[in-house]
């Protein structure tokens, strides 16, 4: 600062780092291949309503919760979630709420890690000129399915006489093996450091991307309906030729699914915040901090994502492939290629897109089981590297339960599903009502203030107490009586509850879910323990 | 593409870039913010410190 205290050069060169490191960290896999896949499924701009109503309701709101909750319960001396939740809810029952903010990073590490192999191995065969499947649209989309193993379970084990660059198996255990050699040698700083640069440059080349996307025109003149238009139309337009916006405003998945979307991208109802904001200083902010992380993830989700994937696969691919596409993920693969097939130096930017997503993922998923880990550490006294390990172990199971079951992507669909937007949002819903009926809003109110520097308004109090647990809970009503009562709003598609009993392969990916569930359970027990018998000792030392 | 299409994208897109330039705006002009503005980023965890 200077003497009238205006920010100086220096000054200005620390607030750019923050700004790139808080909007950098904020990026992931959520933004530019879950969330056009979800809008694509959900008739594009009917999901904007709920997307944009949880955004305002759920996510900034509960955001706030996490890091307040976070940092209260590290003031107390409390680092995972279980242990926060017992120290702000007396209740025997308390720490085992926990076991949701512990299997929720766990099990979407599992298929967010083979995404993340996906990805680096598209940016390497960009790299090696491995990517030029001509101009035939649907080329894409059979490399895609062959790559993945669609079509049948242990498909994705064969090459395809492709080499390493046609494994996905391959790309899986290399990116398992970066992430766990990273986060056992605590190396994660450097990286975030590293990608705190690295993103900017993955938003320039999106907004490249995304100029190309615009100026398609129709590349298929025998398909006059493919253009960008139409394209942009599907992704946006209120209604759509084949249900009224009412009716699809009347479906309690897409409501249950755009929730479960803002807090995936936002990583809020992960329990990663919570113990991450646990380690902050009594008087850092926490308001703009989330806000302006929540803005750069917004910014990049709707007005790149947005823009881009869903109308280039419709250009390219036509209505019927948008309407049920490859998997929540899938789509941004098979459309994109096609998007760089067209441009200028299409494989340099497919190279650099796809590897700085990959830099993207990681930053994310090597936050992922600090949640975990502080738990292992916390509970079991476990160290840092021996809790890795553990989770390591644990993980690579998973993993190889989604690579092999392959086919449709089943078990990636059912984890995606039951705990990326399922548990996510019950873990929201037991954290806002912790928050707004069990610390206190007052309390809560008071934790988030303290060292804001923006004055979040004092009606948000209200929202947290009463509107977003109404909102919560109505939502999953309507979803529960969908499910029970009304059965799919699609017809041939099936239930979430008429999938398990048609599925032995979903009742065995949900089985898996139970398992990683009681073992945390179990953890946590042993933890409750530690945490009593410290508690009383404590006490004991004190009379 | 109706004009309702388009009245929502530019309300989504408008809004969210909106609300990022306020969001750096404030970090630029608010004194001292950048000493207290944290990410997952750069949080280090004690662990890490300690096993070193």
């Amino acid at each position: 600062m200077n003497r009238q205290g205006e920010p100086t050069k220096e000054a200005w060169g620390s607030r750019l780092g923050v700004i790139l490191a808080v909007t950098g960290s904020a990026v992931g896999l959520g933004n530019f291949l879950r969330f056009p896949g979800l809008a694509a499924r959900y008739e594009g701009g009917a999901f904007m309503v709920p997307y944009f109503i949880a955004l305002l309701l759920l996510g900034l709101p509960i955001a706030w919760v996490e890091w307040s909750m976070g940092r209260y319960g590290g003031a107390h001396g409390y680092n995972s979630s279980p242990a926060i939740f017992r120290l702000i809810w007396r209740n025997r029952a308390a720490p085992y709420f926990g076991v949701l903010s512990m299997i929720i990073p766990v099990v979407i590490y599992m298929y967010y890690v083979y995404i993340e192999g996906w990805c680096l191995a598209y940016a390497l065969r960009y790299l090696c000129g491995r990517m030029d499947f001509g101009a035939e649209p649907t080329a894409y989309e059979r490399f895609f399915h062959q790559f993945v193993g669609w079509t049948g379970d242990g498909e994705a084990l064969h090459t395809s006489g492709e080499g390493l660059l046609g494994s996905a198996v391959f790309f899986l255990i290399a990116c398992f093996v970066l992430n766990f050699i990273l986060i056992y040698r605590g190396l994660s700083k450097g990286i975030e450091w590293f990608c705190s640069w690295a993103m900017p440059a993955l938003i320039v080349c999106a907004l490249l991307v995304a100029v190309r996307v615009l100026t398609l025109g129709t590349p298929d003149p025998s398909k006059p309906e493919q253009n960008v238009l139409n394209g942009l139309g599907y992704m946006w337009n209120p209604t759509t030729s084949n249900i009224s916006f009412c009716e699809a405003l009347c479906n309690p998945e897409m409501w249950l699914a755009a929730a479960g979307q803002i807090f995936f991208s936002l990583s809020v109802g992960f329990g990663i915040i919570i113990t991450y904001a646990s380690y902050l200083g009594k008087n850092d902010d926490i308001a703009l901090s989330s806000l302006t992380a929540a803005a750069g993830n917004e910014f990049c989700e709707v007005a790149l994502g947005g823009l881009i994937t869903v109308p280039a696969a419709f250009v390219f691919l036509g209505l019927s492939f948008v309407q049920d596409p490859p998997g929540t993920f899938g789509l941004g693969f098979v459309a994109l290629p096609n998007v760089f097939n067209q441009m200028v130096f299409g494989r340099v930017v497919g190279f650099l897109f796809f590897f700085l997503l990959f830099l993207a993922a990681i930053t994310s998923s090597l936050s992922m089981l600090q949640p975990a880990i502080a738990l292992l550490e916390e509970g079991l006294g476990l160290k840092r590297k021996a809790s890795v390990a553990f989770l390591g172990f644990i993980t690579a199971i998973g993993s190889t339960f989604v690579v092999y079951f392959s086919k449709d992507l089943k078990v990636l669909d059912t984890f995606d599903f039951w705990v990326g937007t399922f548990a996510i949002y019950l873990l929201a819903t037991f954290q806002v009502l912790l928050y707004g009926w069990v610390l206190g809003v007052e309390r809560g109110w008071e934790e988030l203030n303290r060292g804001a520097e923006i004055r979040i308004p004092h009606w948000v109090k209200y929202i947290i107490k009463y509107v977003s647990p109404v909102y919560l809970l109505t939502i999953f009503g309507f979803w529960f009586q969908q499910q029970f009562l009304q059965g799919p709003t699609k017809p041939g598609e099936l239930t979430r509850l008429q999938q398990i009993q048609e599925s032995s392969v979903v009742r065995f990916a949900l089985g898996f879910i139970g398992v990683v569930a009681l073992l945390f359970a179990l953890l946590i027990a042993q933890s409750v323990k530690r945490w009593n018998k410290a508690e009383r000792d404590r006490k004991e030392a004190a009379t | 593409m109706t004009l309702g299409g388009w009245v929502v994208m530019c309300l989504s897109v408008g809004g969210v870039t909106a609300l990022l330039i306020w969001c750096f705006y404030k970090v630029f002009t608010t004194p001292g913010a950048a000493e207290r503005i944290h990410s997952q980023a750069d949080i280090e965890t004690p662990d890490v410190r300690e096993e070193e």
